[in-house]
């Protein structure tokens, strides 16, 4: 991998973050200061997947390989699971399923909503 | 996207609607504050207000422009139908004002009258000033369908597509095999919903299709006006009561299941009571897991819509990223977080 110099581009996406939400937001059309608003969150949650995605994608890979038992890129293996979920050969009953969806879920919300109610809930009664 | 419409079919719609208010108001209503509201390339959305000898009358208009009558012209035809049908029916809806002929020059739609209030749910939901209106809305709402639902059969437009719940799973199984993402949640949600599929009812009821917050029009006395009749249809009427109870329409109050401000056995009961008939919770839950899985759907869509331009805009990107709150409340429902997960 090429290493490039700094600020990294997780450290340059807060700056854009904030000057949509400072500075856009201060003399604009209502119109522009609710679009600038959503971009400002964009921005947020490119910055928390550049930061949190290897890890959650290595991690799902893991679990992905060890329920199906075969190896496979991630793409292939949800496919996997997701025609074997439907064709009942997976179902809660099995071993491990329960337990991977809901990781998976939850790391996907950690990037894209971790303010979002039904998540924090479900932090809380995993006691993260 | 609201403001003033910004193209030369303003001003011919300006003057269309001068003429008709000069034939509608023996006092000439002149048009005021025309405002386009939203609207999405084939249905416009104004407000506007006819100033009369008694006063300014606010209203809205609805419609699609000429050139698209052949096509799609039964919608909103149906629309003004149901409002007229449902405020027979003593249901609280925007009365129909006028609906639009093609003497008229303003394309195919109608007239109804602007209701004051609020659809915004944050505010509903947070606002001191709804303190009261919240603590009735679940009865009112219970109320308010059990008056939909109660049209007869007999009088409904013959447009109304019939979409019991048969339909519905195998539409939303159509809609996951589009999208072509595999999604573990989604298939399991699929999966349970096809080894749960109720009997269809032997009667199918008028069903509003989208009755939640934003489609609602609230006061400080509670529901002033159900709106939005597009995606009405012929159905289970226990679909309208459930897609209240879809978690994405709670606004972060998730302990409070009707909209975020109250509970399900308020609004079943006000809903019996109204004479809605009987409700069968069980019949309910499966319906919550169609609407919440529906509601998913439609944020996957949006990726596609986003990437193909249809829609290049960051806040259609954004919806598309709301897909993963859906997973986790399908879990909720399908698969509750225990000591051992």
């Amino acid at each position: 991998m090429k290493v490039q110099d700094e600020p990294t581009a997780a450290e340059i996406l807060p700056a854009i973050a904030r000057f949509l939400r400072e500075t856009v937001t201060t003399d604009s059309s209502a119109h522009t200061m609710f679009q600038a608003r959503v971009a400002a969150n964009a921005v947020d949650l490119a910055a928390r997947e550049a930061t949190l995605a290897p890890r959650f994608d290595a991690e799902e890979t893991a679990r992905l390989t060890k329920l199906l038992g075969e190896e496979g890129d991630l793409l292939a293996l949800n496919r996997k699971l997701a025609d074997q979920i439907t064709g009942g050969t997976l179902t809660l009953d099995t071993p491990g399923l329960k337990a991977h969806l809901w990781a998976t879920s939850m790391a996907k919300l950690a990037v894209d909503q971790p303010g979002y109610a039904s998540y924090r809930r479900a932090v809380k009664r995993r006691g993260g | 996207m609201t403001g003033a419409p910004q193209d030369g079919s303003a001003a011919a719609l300006t003057a269309a609607l001068s003429s008709l208010g000069a034939r509608l108001f023996p006092d000439h209503g002149s048009v005021q504050d025309l405002q386009r509201l939203s609207g999405g390339a084939s249905q416009e959305t104004f407000a506007f207000s006819y100033e009369t000898g008694s006063g300014l009358r606010p209203l809205i208009l609805r419609r699609k422009p000429h050139e698209r009558v052949s096509a799609l012209a039964a919608g909103l035809e149906t629309e003004a139908e149901l409002l007229k049908l449902a405020a027979a029916a003593g249901a609280r809806v925007p009365a129909v004002f006028h609906v639009l002929t093609a003497q008229d020059g303003c394309g195919v739609g109608f007239i109804m009258d602007r209701l004051e209030g609020e659809t915004i749910p944050r505010k509903i939901l947070r606002d001191a000033r709804f303190a009261t209106a919240r603590a009735i809305l679940a009865r009112d709402c219970g109320e308010a369908l059990a008056l939909i639902h109660s049209v007869s059969a007999d009088h409904l437009p013959s447009a109304l597509r019939p979409a019991p719940g048969s339909v519905r799973v195998a539409e939303l199984k159509a809609a996951y095999d589009t999208i072509g993402r595999p999604n573990g949640v989604y298939a399991l949600a699929l999966r349970w919903l096809a080894d749960h599929l109720p009997q269809d009812p032997p009667q199918l009821t008028l069903v509003h299709g989208d009755f939640r917050h934003g489609n609602l029009m609230i006061d400080e006395g509670g529901l002033a006006g159900v709106l939005d009749w597009e995606l009405a249809h012929l159905g289970d009427p226990m679909e309208d009561l459930a897609w209240l109870c879809v978690p994405s329409w709670r606004f972060g109050e998730i302990e409070k299941p009707v909209g975020g401000f109250g509970e399900r056995e308020t609004l079943f009961l006000a809903y019996e009571a109204a004479g809605g008939g009987c409700v069968d919770p069980a019949r309910v839950r499966f319906w919550e897991v169609l609407g919440t899985l529906q509601w998913g759907l439609m944020c996957s869509g949006m990726a596609e819509v986003y990437r193909s331009g249809a829609d290049p805009s960051v806040e259609r990107a954004m919806i598309g990223r709301r897909a993963s709150e859906v997973e986790i409340d399908l879990l909720d429902y399908l698969a509750p977080l225990t000591e051992e997960t």
